[in-house]
């Protein structure tokens, strides 16, 4: 296991000494606060289409960021290469921020390590052969294919990331992560006398080469198969709006749109949030408890600590139906006293930490999907999603489906081709009439965007029932 | 910033992959300073600047293909750099499509497109501020009901990319950009809406002044306020033109050549048929004089060029690069798009729908019952079977005139339809971003609401 302080100490000479002087730099012009981010990424890729190996790249990251905070204004700036004159430099110009010039000397920091240790790996993928990444991505387009002859074509890749942090904080914090990362991805097109279809699956997580079992990649392989197989007879979906059953997992992209990033405290904060001002009042039905946590072994929104050096917890968000509280980051923390919820988090030494969320789930309850499927009359039952969006300040949220059926009196009928479905995210969930005992997280393919910034997580769900959402078909 | 990656560093980095074994090697060079200014309610919130580099190496070997990135520039860092991509390319599998352009295809000389602008590298940081201060206070005094703000934004991009590559090409560019937002916030009773507008040009002359962006941003705001769901009905569309950009730029999909040799397109084989209604022409137009998709030459190093990719609603053409030309037996469009790694995909230059001559407002008022457009979200489209179906928002029509505001609905239907239902195209193309349309009229979709 490679000590994060030392990896940076030893491959780039930067000393303890060092970190402890740029802290003062960043502060020297009065900064209430200030954090360097050292990063060093190593991101590898892999692609097969048309039954070869067409791609392969890898991609070396690195850089450190510096951010200084003064009041509510906070100045950033960062370089490329990690050596003390550029690091210096962007001290200097992220100082700025800050008009009130002081004597600093160094900052004392303590070396420590995180608490968590969520992601022990017997191999990392980027440490793997790539002949091993070749046979996989091999085995995934026989799968897949064996599955139907309808199924025209197969591409298939596999992308890793490696990783190595270390934050330095003028609140004397020296800590250091090191985050393996791995996705696979499987899409697959089956044309059925011209007409054409796909289907997508994949996953992943903070996790090693023994993750990508045979039965695992049989599994995306199949199931990608079988979407595309699927919607070759997929009729128009329905238009208006309809009683929704959303089933497990990855339809918990829902909560991601409809409440997480409602919930970030940055909206809230600054009261351009519709949920901002809700806390303690119902937001939800009483069947929903919803709960975001960075603190899942092996997931891809897990994190020992978050980008700012701190632990990441298990935040409640939603009670019972009643709005409990906000995901917090270092600067909306500081600026309205809210307890640290460990979700500060940014992209890269290029982007200035943010809330966001890590892995958002709602905890089961007690139906099962089976008397969920029977309970109802004319629905729809969405099982596979693709995107989602949400607009923060009004609410409103879209997700779309890529895999649905209709629910004709209490049984899964015809599958309907692809639909947005849209809500309004401070009052959907009050519309959830049940929630069965099937929670299921999603298998590790999410990606989240906000402010340009991506960043890696998981959402979960158990199988749910909406009594009236928006369906955007044509029919 | 250091010293800035020359083409002779470039040009001894593919000679290195040369001389290890590979076949061919293109190296690209991305060097960018970045300044952004971030004012909420008046106060300086964020101020950021940063100057970044990276290169980028594709090898092919005996017609296997692989690419390698390092934003670390040292002596060792670049050895391992070429050591990689030509390890990783003795792994890949031989794809006769992938080469380097023909010589004879390369641009021979770099035009001259004014991408670059000295106000914009002179602009300090104090004028940066007053920039978005006036575009954020603009947004805040238009209206009593603008009651908050995320902000006024103002960034400067001076960016420098140079390419060389052993099909025997060397090239390099400047280019600046400026932009400059507002995101003012009304509301009314317990419900807020966020109006959201901006600009972004290469030359700081062309740039919309900040109080015009700002009263556009608080505009924007105001009449969402109020908004509600629509009945479920299917009616004539209108697209406001950065609505109508939105559709054009998934329609980009449709005609991008990856698209069309992996079959995933519904534009697949028609190429010389009609495909939309007469009065549509689109165009990718990569020479235009300083604008935001024009470059000298594209990611191979073939010149910039003009492309009618629709005309009179005929497809005259795809989009391509020379992977993608290879593939369908046809010539590269000039559209190859590289960002650090990978292969070049294919990407947009200037992509824009020809102008009619009708005004906004002649269109809306030709709608006796529909639905005005203004936002489109979510990523509801389809380019294998050309399915649409979108959250939007806007206003009613009725009898040619905005009724009410709507949210919280869908419109949906197929691209294929919507194309050859196009009715009437506005005389209001501005462009934004590299992507651009003015307002449209589609004869039917379905909206679901109530």
């Amino acid at each position: 296991m490679i000590d994060p302080i030392r990896f940076f100490t030893d491959k780039f000479n930067i000393t303890d000494a060092q970190i402890e002087s740029l802290l003062g730099t960043a502060l020297s012009k009065g900064g209430a606060y200030a954090d360097l981010y050292f990063e060093y990424t190593v991101l590898n890729s892999l692609g097969l289409e048309e039954q070869i190996i067409k791609s392969a790249n890898r991609a070396v990251r690195q850089g450190v960021g510096v951010r200084v905070v003064s009041g509510e204004r906070t100045g950033f700036a960062y370089c490329d290469e990690i050596e003390i004159d550029s690091i210096r430099k962007a001290a200097l110009t992220a100082a700025h921020i800050a008009d009130s010039p002081v004597e600093v000397g160094p900052v004392s920091v303590t070396p420590g390590r995180p608490e968590l240790d969520l992601y022990p790996v017997s191999q990392s993928l980027h440490e793997t052969s790539l002949e091993w990444k070749i046979e996989r991505l091999q085995r995934v387009d026989k799968t897949a294919r064996a599955v139907d002859p309808r199924i025209r074509e197969v591409q298939t890749s596999i992308a890793d990331e490696y990783k190595i942090i270390l934050i330095a904080t003028s609140e004397g914090v020296l800590i250091g992560d090191v985050q393996p990362l791995a996705r696979m991805r499987v899409m697959c097109i089956a044309d059925d006398d011209g007409n054409l279809q796909s289907g997508v699956s994949g996953g992943g997580g903070r996790v090693g080469v023994e993750f990508y079992t045979d039965k695992m990649i049989d599994h995306y392989a199949n199931e990608a198969s079988r979407q595309a197989i699927v919607q070759l007879e997929a009729t128009d979906a329905p238009a208006g709006t309809m009683e929704v059953v959303l089933g497990p997992g990855w339809p918990g992209i829902l909560l991601h749109e409809a409440v997480g990033h409602g919930l970030e405290a940055d909206f809230n904060r600054k009261g351009t949030s519709a949920f901002a001002g809700l806390v303690g009042q119902r937001v939800a039905s009483e069947l929903c408890t919803v709960v975001d946590e960075g603190t899942i072994p092996n997931r891809r929104g897990s994190l020992n600590i978050d980008d700012e050096g701190n632990q990441t917890s298990r935040t409640v968000l939603i009670e019972n139906g009643i709005l409990r509280g906000y995901l917090q980051d270092k600067l909306s923390s500081r600026l309205t006293g809210a307890k640290l919820t460990g979700n500060g988090r940014r992209e890269s030494y290029r982007h200035m930490p943010m809330p966001r969320m890590t892995n958002t789930y709602m905890l089961g309850g007690e139906s099962t999907p089976e008397e969920i499927i029977r309970s109802v009359k004319r629905g729809l039952y969405a099982v596979q999603f693709g995107g989602g969006q949400v607009d923060i300040t009004n609410g409103k949220f879209v997700f779309s489906a890529s895999e649905a059926y209709l629910i004709e009196d209490g049984k899964i009928t015809a599958p309907v081709k692809g639909a947005t479905l849209i809500g309004n995210g401070p009052n959907s969930l009050t519309k959830v009439t049940a929630v069965a005992n099937d929670l299921a997280l999603d298998e590790g393919v999410g990606t989240c965007g906000k402010d340009g910034q991506s960043v890696p997580v998981g959402v979960g769900m158990p199988t749910i029932r909406i009594a009236e959402m928006t369906v955007g078909g044509t029919k | 910033m250091n010293d800035r990656v020359s083409k002779e560093m470039l040009a001894g980095i593919v000679h290195s992959a040369i001389k290890r074994g590979a076949t061919d090697a293109e190296a690209i060079a991305v060097e960018s300073t970045e300044f952004s200014v971030e004012v909420r309610l008046g106060e300086v919130e964020k101020l950021q600047e940063a100057a970044s580099r990276g290169i980028g190496l594709r090898v092919l070997h005996a017609g296997r293909q692989a690419s390698a990135s390092t934003s670390d520039l040292s002596r060792e860092a670049i050895e391992e750099l070429v050591s990689t991509a030509i390890e990783m390319a003795r792994l890949t599998s031989v794809d006769d499509a992938a080469n380097l352009p023909a010589r004879d295809d390369l641009a021979k000389e770099v035009p001259e497109l004014e991408l670059s602008d000295p106000e914009i590298m002179a602009l300090t940081t104090e004028r940066r501020i007053e920039m978005a201060r006036s575009c954020e206070d603009a947004a805040r005094s238009f209206d009593v009901r603008i009651t908050n703000s995320e902000g006024g934004a103002c960034s400067t991009v001076i960016s420098r990319i140079a390419l060389v590559s052993s099909a025997g090409f060397e090239g390099d560019y400047q280019s600046t950009v400026c932009g400059l937002v507002a995101a003012p916030i009304a509301s009314e009773g317990d419900r807020m809406q966020v109006g959201y507008w901006g600009d972004r040009q290469r030359l700081l002359k062309s740039l919309d002044a900040p109080d015009v962006i700002g009263r556009e941003a608080a505009r924007r705001a105001i009449r969402k306020l109020g908004g509600r769901k629509a009945a479920t009905t299917e009616v004539p569309i209108v697209f406001e033109s950065s609505a109508a950009e939105d559709l054009l730029g998934d329609f980009f999909e449709a005609v991008d050549g990856t698209s069309i040799f992996r079959r995933a397109s519904f534009l697949v084989g028609q190429l010389g048929e009609q495909i939309a209604a007469p009065n549509l022409t689109i165009i990718d137009d990569g020479l235009m004089k300083s604008a935001l998709g024009s470059r000298p030459f594209d990611g191979e190093g073939l010149a910039s060029r003009r492309t009618v990719v629709v005309e009179n609603g005929i497809l005259k053409s795809y989009l391509l690069n020379t992977y993608t030309a290879s593939k369908l037996g046809l010539r590269s469009t000039g559209n190859a798009s590289r960002g650090l790694t990978g292969a070049p995909i294919v990407g947009p230059s200037n992509f824009f729908i020809v102008p009619g001559v009708y005004s906004p407002d002649e269109i809306i008022g030709s709608v006796k019952n529909g639905f005005y457009v203004t936002e489109m979200i979510g990523f509801g489209f389809n380019a294998v079977t050309g399915d649409y179906s979108r959250g939007a928002s806007g206003w009613w029509i009725e009898d040619g005139k905005l009724s009410f505001p709507v949210e919280e609905v869908t419109i949906a239907g197929n691209l294929r339809d919507m194309l050859h239902g196009i009715e009437l195209i506005g005389n209001d193309l501005r462009f934004r971003s590299r992507i651009a349309a003015p307002t449209i009229k589609v004869n039917r979709m379905m909206v679901s609401g109530n």
